[in-house]
């Protein structure tokens, strides 16, 4: 009976998630693209499956321990991408198989944005709105909304919060209860999605049009509902709103939650992390600009700021929204964007990547090393900010710099042995890793071609991404299972 | 109610699993070591900030300007007080509780208040904690006694024994044995397992019964519970530290008080300030200093270092050697569970006196005190009725009449200085304390709405 609380957790969320099967029917009844039948089969499978999961073990009382976190969290995202694939498969439109539904719903989920279909515009609204939904929900991570509006989950809520939310320091709550820092930063989600939405609206786009892309761009996912994805607008206007939104997404909503509680902006500028971001977001800004006026890829130098700005912020985010083919561009650049994205958002944002912070804390170590050559008996702790970081939150760092290397060169291997060419398989690994959504040669368009094992690679790095890497490896030790 | 608790030691982290536990509370601690904080956070759902205490910056970053209430119980008196003094300049907390030890600052109330050392409450786990000896020193055969209206009720637990008259009879027949006084049993627990006794009710050797007289009745009470124990004469302490020098020094002109101190300059210090009492430096395990200094003589043995396991053992050996009665301060739950009704007759629970004190501040409704019985699981709560009949759910009924939860009972009422017991027609008017038991501490929040006074209609 040990692993009751665990099924009662897992049925109780997936019956939850099951409720967002509902809004897509509702869009499909207003656009009458008649999927609404296949969102409710859909409904009633995950429902059925969640509370057949649940049923047995309502009456549970033990908490959740800190392992047990980390299984619900794997179990879920795992359990999430295959359930979320339900009506994808059951519509005729798209017409996809089973590996395909899946890869594009663990995509969605886990905010990558990599795509196996084409021909979005002729797909029914309730599938590009069911798409973006899926962003929308991957992007805080959906453990997080549940903790919120699940005040029953108690102390093992904050384990299940810690396995999910990205970067290394996990244990900062932003109030002493773990439901209200849920809500609250899923309200903040929620304003800053309203935001955009409107702004989008404002500037151009159709509501529909609107709504979906500040989902997925919110999240930092990356879906559209065009093939072109943002060159269909054309507009600077929605570029501009697109980076604005993508940056303050990609950034610690730890910080977005100060400036709201005491309505000021200091907390921004005297955080190193996000210092550190913009910082990083500027130079890579400035590199692309001037080597692409060197290179005299565009005939103006307003398009070339244009397409540098939103994609060096749409990469460098990992959001993965392209307005050109960067994948085209000349030289070092194409792998310059794709590096940019190992080091992606900042922690607890909705981004990808390894985070700034982590990239923070191993360049100041990396500092120190330096010093210590000149000053061999010089006591130099590693900071960030004013503040001492504790040594064993940078040997974490480490670790997890290391656990990345090795997954990404197992991922790697895997892919070319299904018969990528080397720089495809690399960039596809990046993309799925990082969450960030377009690769480079035959995977820039998306992932429709690529064999089903290396799809099923893509899905594996998607998830290991999105829940950096510990959360599912741990499971595959023989420590963890072992008492 | 926002509550952020300094220093997160023994007394702190207890307030913070007892506080945070309550559905209606936000906790925050603060504490100088990280690690203590990183074990906190992983039990509970509270927020942990690490700094100095009395630093407003770190005030700052624990939110101070939310809190409802501050309680400081860092080691420090003096960071304690400052702590207060800032949380009350800088961020205007509304109730400020401090754990002040020494009492040459305890000794001075007119100190604390908003014009010079703003503390709304002094809580000083140690005076706690010798007045709890004191009273059981008071009342031998009784296992807790606690005070209720400023003494004038008592609510007393006691373990049924042989040679109590009531043994093997209904509760009924209490009236009849001691026509005279008025008193109430409010709890039996058989077993570990709570009773909720009505008159039907019979009670059994080895019950743990809790009752509830007015002061002068309690000896009268108790010998129906059990035989009487002898009045205390020889006392022996181990122990020289805080608690047992003061309880030295309370118990030393009614009783023969020998304490037993380790350290040589303690044992040094506490002498000089003790007229009566004899002090000796040694280990309060060594059987051979026991048995010189006739621990088979000794009424009652307690034993309160600092060390639980030694208190644990010097008072299973101090039992072994003949002593009538031993007492042993014990922090863990799991210890006590473990000695009491075994070989130790009486844990004593330091966290659970100091508790009580910290709660009845958190309380909504105006409670004066509140006792945590049981190991925290269930309470014994005073609260005053406010109001009218219209305003309050409680004033102007009848007790029959009061929607209490399953497990709740109102078991004494205090009007003025007259003090009753509750019976089923009982009409409760305003400004009268009652006091209720609480089995079950999940229905304490709905306890506490009845007394709130219904302000807007």
């Amino acid at each position: 009976m040990s692993n009751s609380p665990i099924q009662r957790v897992l049925g109780l969320l997936l019956t939850i998630f099951s409720l967002s099967m509902l809004p897509p029917i509702a869009f499909s009844l207003i656009y009458d693209d008649g999927t609404w039948i296949d969102f409710v089969e859909s409904f009633l499978i995950v429902a059925g499956v969640g509370l057949l999961l649940w049923f047995p073990a309502r009456k549970t009382r033990r908490d959740l321990r800190l392992r047990d976190g980390f299984l619900v969290v794997a179990l879920f995202w795992i359990v999430l991408g295959l359930f979320g694939a339900a009506p994808l498969i059951l519509s005729e439109r798209p017409d996809v198989g089973f590996t395909d539904a899946v890869f594009e719903s663990m995509s969605g989920l886990t905010t990558t944005g990599a795509t196996v279909l084409t021909g979005l515009d002729t797909l029914p609204p309730a599938i590009l709105y069911y798409r973006a939904q899926l962003q929308w929900f991957g992007g805080l991570g959906i453990i997080v909304l549940a903790v919120a509006v699940l005040p029953m989950l108690g102390v093992g809520g904050m384990q299940l919060f810690r396995a999910e939310l990205p970067g290394p320091v996990k244990d900062a709550k932003l109030t002493p209860k773990i439901t209200k820092t849920a809500a609250a930063l899923w309200y903040i989600y929620l304003g800053i999605t309203v935001a955009c939405c409107l702004a989008y609206w404002a500037a151009g786009m159709s509501f529909f049009d609107a709504l979906c892309h500040s989902l997925t761009t919110v999240a930092i996912g990356g879906f559209s509902t065009h093939d072109l994805s943002f060159a269909y607008f054309d507009s600077v206007a929605i570029e501009l709103i697109a980076v604005f939104f993508m940056i303050v997404s990609a950034a610690n909503f730890t910080l977005h939650f100060l400036a709201f509680r005491e309505r000021s902006v200091r907390h921004y500028l005297a955080d190193p992390e996000f210092t550190a971001y913009i910082r990083i977001l500027v130079v890579l800004f400035l590199i692309v600009v001037l080597y692409l006026v060197w290179q005299q890829t565009y005939p103006t130098l307003g398009e070339t700021l244009r397409s540098s700005l939103f994609q060096a912020v749409s990469i460098a985010t990992t959001a993965g929204f392209t307005t050109d083919s960067f994948a085209a561009w000349p030289g070092a650049l194409p792998v310059l964007l794709l590096f940019s994205s190992f080091i992606g958002g900042c922690a607890a944002s909705t981004a990808g990547g390894m985070k700034v912070v982590r990239w923070t804390l191993m360049y100041r170590q990396g500092m120190r090393e330096l010093q210590r050559l000149v000053h061999p008996s010089a006591e130099v702790p590693v900071k960030l900010g004013a503040k001492a970081v504790h040594p064993r939150i940078v040997d974490a760092v480490w670790g997890f710099f290391a656990v990345y290397v090795v997954v990404f060169v197992g991922l790697l291997v895997v892919m070319m042995m299904t018969g990528m060419d080397q720089s495809t398989a690399f960039s596809a690994v990046a993309a799925t890793l990082n969450n960030l959504g377009p690769g480079l040669g035959d995977v820039a368009a998306g992932f429709g071609d690529v064999s089903v094992v290396a799809k099923w690679a893509a899905v594996c790095a998607m998830l290991l991404g999105r829940l950096e890497i510990f959360t599912l490896l741990v499971l595959v030790t023989p420590v963890f299972w072992r008492g | 109610m926002n509550i952020l608790i300094l220093g997160a030691g023994q007394v702190g982290t207890t307030a913070a699993y007892s506080l945070a536990r309550e559905e209606a509370n936000e906790v925050t601690i603060v504490d100088r070591n990280p690690e203590v904080l990183r074990e906190l956070q992983d039990r509970l759902d509270v927020r942990t900030v690490v700094g100095d205490a009395a630093y407003p910056e770190v005030l700052e970053r624990a939110n101070a300007k939310d809190a409802d209430m501050i309680i400081a119980l860092t080691n420090s008196d003096e960071s304690n007080m400052l702590a207060c003094q800032i949380a009350h300049t800088l961020f205007k907390v509304p109730t400020k509780i401090a754990r002040i030890r020494a009492s040459a600052y305890a000794d001075h109330p007119e100190l604390f208040h908003d014009g010079c050392i703003p503390v709304d409450v002094i809580v000083s786990p140690e005076a706690l904690v010798t007045q709890h000896i004191e009273q059981l020193v008071h009342y031998p055969g009784a296992l807790q006694v606690l005070e209720f209206a400023d003494g004038r009720v008592r609510l007393v637990a006691t373990r049924a024994d042989r040679g109590g008259a009531l043994i093997g009879h209904p509760l009924s027949e209490l009236p009849h044995h001691i026509p005279n006084v008025d008193c109430r049993v409010v709890a039996i627990y058989r077993g570990g397992r709570g009773i909720l006794p009505d008159g039907s009710t019979v009670v059994e050797e080895g019950d743990e019964v809790f009752f509830i007289a007015a002061r002068k009745d309690i000896r009268t009470v108790l010998s129906e519970m059990r035989k009487l124990d002898d009045p205390v004469r020889r006392v022996v302490i181990a122990g020289g530290g805080n608690i047992g020098f003061r309880l030295a020094q309370a118990l030393e002109k009614t009783n023969q008080v020998k304490i037993i101190e380790r350290g040589f300059e303690q044992a040094r210090r506490i002498s000089e300030d003790l007229d009566r009492a004899i002090v000796l430096h040694g280990d309060a395990a060594d059987e051979e200093l026991l048995l010189e200094e006739n621990i088979d003589a000794a009424d009652v043995f307690v034993a309160v270092t600092n060390a639980e396991e030694a208190n644990i053992l010097s008072a299973m050996l101090a039992k072994r050697l003949g002593a009538r009665k031993v007492l042993a301060l014990i922090n863990r739950p799991a210890y006590a569970e473990l000695v009491e009704a075994g070989t130790i007759d009486i844990a004593i629970s330091p966290k659970e006196i100091t508790l009580g004190t910290l709660l009845a501040h958190v309380r909504r409704g105006d409670v004066v005190k509140v006792h945590s019985l049981r190991r925290g699981a269930a309470e014994a709560i005073e609260a005053v009725a406010h109001g009218d009949s219209r305003r309050s759910e409680v004033v102007g009924r009848t007790i029959e009449e009061i929607r209490l939860p399953r497990g709740a009972a109102i078991n004494a009422i205090v009007r003025g200085d007259r003090v009753m017991m509750a019976h089923h027609d009982t009409l409760i008017e305003e400004d009268d304390h009652v006091i209720l038991f609480v089995a079950d501490r999940r229905q304490i929040d709905e306890v506490e709405r009845l007394f709130e006074v219904d302000g807007g209609s």
